[in-house]
């Protein structure tokens, strides 16, 4: 589904990414974690396409084709979606109105009729409930003033109606409560099939018994470093990053 | 990048295509010899067959206008000087009289109001059909062609309920004394530059009388279309809501794109008598010249409303994303004790387009209100000034105001400035000014394009959640034709 081959790439000239090499097949979940500043996020703005990252070297293929010449909404409609480590506030849009035109931006790009306003809120709903929102947030303005559990929820929701086909998640546990965490992650769960693949970034091994990967990774210094299966992440939970050159409280 | 070209090349077609109501209207008219003098102010005088004092009125602005300057200094717009006398100051379509109905008028110009999304005779069929029961009909119209008021829809309703609603020209003959009485009574023909030479041409416009305790039951709506080649329109509105009346009027612009600058310079009164209420709203699009700044409508108007009475209360929207140049002050006068005065404003300027806009807020009587909420959005190389004054007299124990001026930029090369005036006599009065300038952010426009938005949806969703405010106190029916205008006029300001 996606192949990520000797990714290389630089912000502000400093070179952040420096040689990353990633397949993902449909129906796999791999999760990426590492030391901070190491590169995860800049890996997920990259593949999502945003602006001031010039790559200096490398490819990604995404069902075939080239993705690093779409154009981000382009990715989106080809089902590419980021769960935002921060998720942006956007003052005065009304989270319904903007997943509403997200969607059907989204849809009109496949070729796919756009959805009323009475078909869109049913669908809506049912995603709400399934993550335990309330119907309030839902009219309030993307992100504004949402505590930072509520910002993962809602990245989460936004996920769920949206219906990727490969979804990144950057921290999307971070800022959770247990009880959160539980629901995001069966949501996250509730997505899982054999045509779409999870790119999950986290510190905590926690989020891993909710959402079991096929793969664990280890990205330091701009490089995956080691992979494995999930053992991969309790012995990371013991040792830190140290046998990687990355002194752990720094 | 070729990706990046491309968009721009896209761009460019849309912005290109983007003022849709272009077009010209072929139509036989009926011309004013081009140029300025008192022969022209009879003439127009002569063709609406207006009484002596009327034509007296328009004399004396025009020996006023004469001895006047136009003030260039102190607005923050530049342009070069208008040719006064190279304009007609009439241009009407020919018509043997007045049309009494709608089939009476050409269907020429039906259909021009089809294609600006005005269907005058549909609505009033629409509305004989569904009946007036379960849905009272949305908005009745009156179409301003060039100088002339063409149409009115649902006269005979307005009028079983003592309301009148018609061109101007009409209230002239016949209801004089509320003509006479009112006509320049809140804007002076010797207020200003423009206004004083709209007293001397005017040519048409909407007048509009609330009997005491009547609540209008429909929306009132004006359009003006400017169609003759070289004519300047100048309207004259006149709105006077009784005691313990309620009237909601809205007020849509459109001409066609022409390289050659048309002036437009109107008037609007409204009075509030004793617990009245007019609410005025505009949606002004006029043709705004190309990219370069060639053509477009330069937009000179004076819109002023007096609270006269107590508890009364005018509240002016306007969404103001046409015309190349704008220079337009809603204000209030609030006399009564316990008026309200409010000014809810979005203005957009894009490509080389000019906007000095703003408001007065005169407080005299006591315990008088006034709410200001001004939104300007400035992208390409434009230019916006907020210019507002709150002026609190002596006798205004208790008055308030609160301000809020938020400028949001797109691009770096556009310029947004906010000069508030304020000037209180009275030390229990209460004023608050806030001021806010933001950009639209990289991380906001890329968060709407990862969930799908092309770049230009995406501005126009952040936009119009700047503009909130103020796009919900616009008359529902008019609140989704602005959020796509909001949208439309910044087409090609990204990318
Ligand atoms: N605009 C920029 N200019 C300079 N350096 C940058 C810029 N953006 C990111 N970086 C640097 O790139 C490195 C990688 O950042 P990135 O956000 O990808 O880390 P991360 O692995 O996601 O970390 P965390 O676990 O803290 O989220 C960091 O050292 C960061 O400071
Ligand atoms: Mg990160």
């Amino acid at each position: 589904m996606i192949e990520i081959k000797n990714l290389h790439a630089t912000v502000d000239g400093k070179e952040i990414l420096k040689g990353i090499n990633l397949t993902i097949r449909p129906g796999e979940v791999h999760a990426i974690m590492g030391p901070n500043g190491s590169g995860k996020s800049t890996l997920s703005y990259v593949l999502a396409g945003r602006e001031g990252y010039e790559i200096t070297k490398g490819s990604v293929e995404y069902f075939g084709q080239d993705l690093l010449a779409m154009e981000p909404e382009e990715r989106a409609g080809a089902g590419v979606f980021l769960a935002f480590q921060y998720p942006v506030e956007i003052p005065g849009v009304a989270n319904t109105t903007f997943l509403k035109s997200a969607l059907n931006a989204i849809r009109k790009q496949r070729g796919e009729q756009e959805l009323d306003a009475m078909q869109f809120l049913k669908l809506v709903r049912e995603k709400t409930k399934a993550l335990n929102m309330t119907d309030e947030m839902l009219k309030r303005a993307v992100n504004v003033g949402f505590s930072g559990g509520e910002k993962k929820r809602n990245e989460t929701l936004q996920m769920a109606v949206l219906q990727p086909k490969f979804a990144i998640l950057d921290e999307t546990d971070s800022g959770l409560d247990i009880d959160a965490l539980k629901i995001v992650a069966e949501g996250v769960n509730a997505l899982r099939s054999p045509e779409r693949a999870m790119l999950v970034i986290t510190h905590y091994q926690r989020l891993l018994d909710y959402i079991v990967p096929d793969y664990v990774h280890v990205l330091a210094h701009g490089k995956i470093q080691r992979s494995g299966g999930k053992e991969l992440a309790l012995e990371l939970e013991k040792n830190g990053y140290a046998e990687f050159g990355v002194n752990e409280a720094a | 990048m070729a990706a990046t070209t491309e968009t721009v090349e896209q761009v460019r077609a849309v912005t290109e295509q983007k003022y849709k109501y272009g077009f010209t209207t072929d139509i036989e008219s009926d011309v004013a010899p081009k140029g300025l003098n008192e022969d022209t102010v009879r003439f127009i005088s002569a063709k609406k067959e207006e009484p002596e004092w009327l034509l007296e009125w328009r004399l004396k602005a025009f020996r006023a206008w004469q001895q006047m300057e136009e003030p260039h200094h102190w607005a923050k717009l530049s342009y070069p000087p208008i040719d006064y006398q190279d304009a007609h100051y009439y241009a009407a379509p020919k018509m043997k009289a007045r049309p009494k109905s709608l089939d009476e008028v050409d269907p020429e110009l039906l259909k021009t109001y089809e294609k600006l999304g005005i269907p005058l005779r549909e609505q009033e069929i629409l509305a004989g059909v569904e009946g007036s029961e379960g849905r009272s009909p949305a908005v009745a119209v009156d179409a301003v062609f060039d100088s002339v008021s063409v149409a009115t829809t649902f006269k005979a309703k307005l009028e079983e309920m003592g309301i009148i609603f018609c061109a101007i020209s009409e209230a002239v003959h016949k209801c004089p004394e509320l003509v006479q009485k009112y006509l320049g009574s809140v804007v002076p023909y010797t207020d200003n530059f423009y206004a004083t030479l709209n007293s001397a041409v005017f040519t048409d416009g909407s007048f509009v009388y609330i009997p005491k305790g009547v609540r209008c039951p429909m929306e009132l709506s004006t359009y003006f279309r400017i169609n003759q080649a070289n004519t300047g329109q100048f309207e004259r509105t006149l709105i006077i809501a009784d005691e313990g009346s309620y009237v909601s009027y809205l007020e849509g612009c459109t001409a066609p794109k022409r390289d050659e600058n048309q002036l437009h310079a109107a008037v609007v009164e409204l009075v509030a008598l004793d617990d009245a209420q007019i609410k005025y709203s505009t949606v002004q699009n006029w043709y705004p010249g190309n990219e370069e700044g060639v053509g477009g409508i330069y937009n000179f108007v004076t819109k002023r409303g007096a609270c006269r009475g107590k508890n009364s209360k005018i509240s002016w929207t306007q969404v103001e994303t046409g015309s190349a140049i704008t220079w337009k002050y809603p204000s209030c006068i609030l006399q009564g004790d316990n008026s309200v005065g409010e000014f809810y404003s979005v203005a957009i300027t894009n490509n080389l387009q000019q906007a000095d806009t703003g408001t007065k807020m005169i407080h005299i009587g006591k315990n008088t209100r006034s709410t200001i909420v001004s939104k300007g959005i400035s992208a390409g190389r434009a230019q916006q000034t907020y210019r507002g004054l709150v002026k609190i007299l002596p006798k205004a124990e208790g008055a308030r105001n609160h301000t809020q001026c938020d400028s949001l930029l797109i691009g770096d090369q556009c310029g947004a400035h906010t000069v508030p005036y304020i000037e209180s006599r009275n030390r229990t009065a209460r004023i608050e000014h806030e001021a806010t300038t933001a950009k639209i952010s990289e991380d906001q426009l890329f968060y709407c394009r990862q969930r799908g938005l092309s770049e230009e949806d995406a501005v126009s969703l952040i936009v119009n959640g700047f503009c909130k405010e103020v796009l919900k106190e616009l008359p529902m029916e008019f609140a989704v034709e602005a959020q796509k205008l909001v949208g439309i006029s910044l087409e090609g300001s990204v990318g």
